[in-house]
């Protein structure tokens, strides 16, 4: 495999963006992300996005994403209508083939715009579950719940997660739910979707992120420690919660064995994970083997999804999160995590490293 | 072409139909997946990878099917992704699914591409009201006949051409079992005598809606070296796209079909493509398409696509037939219809493609794609022999 890196990274969010179109959000997030990268615009050789349709309110969401890029004379370009971290995984796949060396990829939502709990709800078997219209929050819960009996963790450990979320996202420009406060001020909150609060379940951001990635000497070149991609890998399980174990996340446990996590083995500093809802960290931590007090893993610093959940560029973030620690000489080693679908059904597992 | 060799090493496509209420979509890509591995000698656990493509979810209502479709697909436990590069996505589905391949991270990938029109209304999907713009309400159709008819400005054609075009696939298609439409009588007449839609675009002008799927297993070349049965190999793959509008923006010829083009000719060694390839399969939603694609391909200098079609040129038993499968205009399941080009330029290319094969003069076949308003383009160049090392 070609050595790439993830050598820049921008992202913005906020509650209720009501000033700014698509194009407009995006604009400024990839101009600093170019900007940061050290390499010109026209310098990139391959731009990959991730939005959905059903956010944007009509076909055809990307169609934005390209207006944004600037895309004359016409440019080599993709999309996925999946988060962005699946965007990264195609053009990491296409820098691996030998014919690209850089890439610039981007998602961008704004949720704020309708329900996105019950948006999310038209991602289920349109024949069997659909029509019940369970929406994210409810199907949280269920997990959630079966998470708690099964694994004696508490709703304390939920405020736990939703506490430090918050408190760590003060550091987190982009952030939309962040400050001081503590797990017995938000035990003491009404739930929403027992045993989940209110500040168990993300905050939507309106915004965008962008990344990118270089091979090798380009990498080198431009960046003075590159973010390696030392492991990319991703799984889908079935689909009806019914199939699942939803007390674990074999998707995770399975692409982090692929992409080199092995428990208790190597030392991970920081994970980065796609969480949506605070029972999912504790879920995560488990199958990548970062959980418990003996564990040295400091997990999203940046307060993660939870407090600012910009859908579509939350997962193509966590890369970007972890490579900054990265690249600060924070950490040498660290996890991005992406996910996708209700309750974790899709899960993509990354390790970066600093040389 | 990447680190790896590729081909395609199997093949399936449903029957395309207005209407498929007999399979739900999960059925629907069962039926073009289940032929591919078949064809392959290959079940669901030799496959590595998953990669679906379609166009918008509002023409399902069903947002991110890779979800639903995870089951149906055997994807469980596997990568899995959804590519949506507009009506190109058949097209870059396959190339992205290729990808996986020629990078070296897989040695089997099951890649399909759907749609199911008849769970909603294309048209209406297209022209959902968006704040802050005019309604459009017009379809592609209603986007597209400006465009033709600037092209017949330009290039002098006479009104005729685009209903040659609509003739000539639509008796291809008598040959293809898999086509859509099926008009055993149609000629020239009916053609005319069908009514306006958008001037100078009249109904048998048009492609029809259709359910259906269309699936490829993609081998690397040890998978493809060991196949039992024929296999294309990919010689080239492009993709280029550009805004929907731009100062200067030739919408007629756009420089992103030009562009994805050279790339490709480039990668594939192709100098001539009139004489280098057996045939093409190019995305024709609307007649007039085919000779404005002549021309935005290198088949021939502008201005005279027109006259290729005129003179037979691009008929089955031209000099170098477009579309003998019958094309877009024979049947349209909108995502699939890219993968539909790119898979039927790989059967003929491996001698499967029946009772309308071509016969193999070079062994290469062109397989395209375009989408939204003529700025998303998505190319590869299959041959029956491995690319020259």
């Amino acid at each position: 495999m070609r050595e790439v890196a993830v050598v820049s990274f921008a992202a913005s969010g906020v509650a209720k963006e009501t000033e700014h179109n698509e194009v407009e959000i995006i604009v400024p997030v990839l101009r600093d992300a170019i900007a940061g990268s050290g390499l010109e615009k026209t310098e990139i050789d391959f731009v990959c996005s991730g939005s959905l349709d059903y956010l944007f309110g009509g076909p055809f969401a990307f169609v934005a994403g390209v207006d944004a890029v600037g895309a004359v004379p016409p440019i080599r370009e993709s999309h996925v209508e999946m988060d962005a971290a699946w965007a990264l995984y195609e053009a990491w796949c296409y820098i691996q083939t030998g014919d690209v060396d850089s890439a610039l990829i981007f998602g961008f939502s704004k949720g704020s715009l309708g329900d996105v709990y019950e948006i999310l709800t038209m991602q289920t078997d349109p024949y069997s579950l659909l029509p019940l219209w369970p929406s994210a929050i409810h199907m949280a819960g269920l997990q959630a719940r079966a998470y708690l009996e099964s694994s004696g963790r508490t709703e304390r450990d939920l405020c736990e997660v939703a506490a430090r979320s918050r408190v760590n996202a003060q550091q987190t420009q982009y952030a939309v739910r962040a400050g001081d406060t503590t797990a017995d001020a938000l035990l003491a909150q009404p739930k929403t979707a027992d045993p989940l609060r209110a500040s168990d379940v993300f905050a939507v951001a309106d915004g965008a992120a962008a990344v990118v990635i270089a091979a090798g000497d380009v990498a080198r070149r431009v960046c003075p420690r590159p973010a390696w991609i030392r492991g990319l890998e991703h799984r889908i399980e079935a689909h009806q919660l019914g199939l699942r174990d939803l007390t674990r996340s074999e998707s995770t446990e399975a692409a982090a064995t692929a992409a080199g996590v092995r428990a208790g083995e190597d030392k991970v500093d920081v994970a980065e994970l796609h969480v949506q809802f605070s029972h999912e960290e504790l879920i995560l931590a488990d199958a990548l083997g970062i959980a418990g007090p003996d564990s040295a893993t400091v997990v999203n610093p940046s307060g993660g999804p939870l407090a600012g959940n910009c859908l579509m560029a939350a997962g193509l973030e966590r890369f970007g999160e972890a490579a900054r620690r990265i690249w600060a000489g924070d950490a040498d080693r660290a996890v991005a995590h992406a996910t996708s679908g209700p309750c974790l059904q899709h899960n993509m597992v990354a390790v970066l490293e600093g040389d | 072409m990447g680190r790896e060799l590729a081909a395609v090493v199997g093949v399936g496509q449903t029957k395309h139909r207005s209407s498929r209420k007999d399979v739900s979509m999960a059925g629907l890509v069962r039926e073009a997946a289940i032929e591919a591995l078949d064809d392959a000698g290959m079940t669901w656990r030799d496959i590595d990878a998953v990669v679906i493509g379609k166009a918008p979810d509002t023409f399902e209502g069903l947002a991110m099917p890779e979800l639903y479709l995870a089951d149906a697909l055997g994807a469980v436990g596997k990568p899995m992704m959804r590519v949506h590069t507009a009506g190109s996505v058949g097209g870059s589905t396959a190339i992205v699914a290729t990808k996986l391949v020629t990078s070296g991270v897989h040695q089997r990938v099951l890649t399909v591409a759907y749609e199911k029109q008849s769970e909603s209304n294309a048209t209406w999907g297209l022209s959902v009201p968006m704040p802050f713009q005019p309604p459009l309400v017009a379809g592609a159709g209603g986007f597209f006949a400006p465009l033709i008819r600037a092209y017949m400005f330009r290039s002098g054609a006479p009104r005729h051409i685009g209903h040659l075009v609509a003739v000539k696939d639509r008796r291809a298609a008598l040959r293809n079992p898999k086509a859509h439409l099926h008009i055993p009588d149609i000629d020239l007449k009916m053609v005319e005598e069908s009514f306006m839609l958008w001037d100078p675009i009249r109904y048998l002008d048009t492609c029809p809606s259709s359910d259906g799927a269309m699936a490829l297993v993609i081998g690397s070349e040890a998978v493809a070296d060991a196949a039992r049965g024929p296999v294309a190999w990919v010689h080239g793959m492009a993709m280029r796209s550009e805004p929907t509008m731009y100062a200067k923006r030739d919408q007629v010829n756009p420089i992103a079909g030009r562009a994805c083009a050279k790339d490709l000719y480039a990668m594939a060694g192709i100098s001539n493509p009139r004489a280098d390839f057996d045939c093409a399969e190019v995305y024709v939603p609307f007649s007039w398409f085919e000779p404005m694609w002549l021309e935005n391909l290198g088949f021939c200098d502008e201005g005279e696509g027109w006259k290729l079609t005129e003179a037979g040129a691009t008929a089955p038993d031209g000099d170098i037939p477009w579309n003998p499968s019958g094309g877009v205009l024979s049947s349209n399941p909108i995502g699939a219809s890219g993968m539909v080009r790119f898979g039927e330029a790989a059967q003929q290319v491996r001698g499967r493609a029946g009772d309308y094969q071509v016969e193999l003069k070079t062994g290469k076949a062109l397989g395209h794609a375009y989408g939204g308003g003529s700025q998303f383009f998505s190319m590869w160049v299959v041959a029956n022999r491995k690319p020259p090392s």
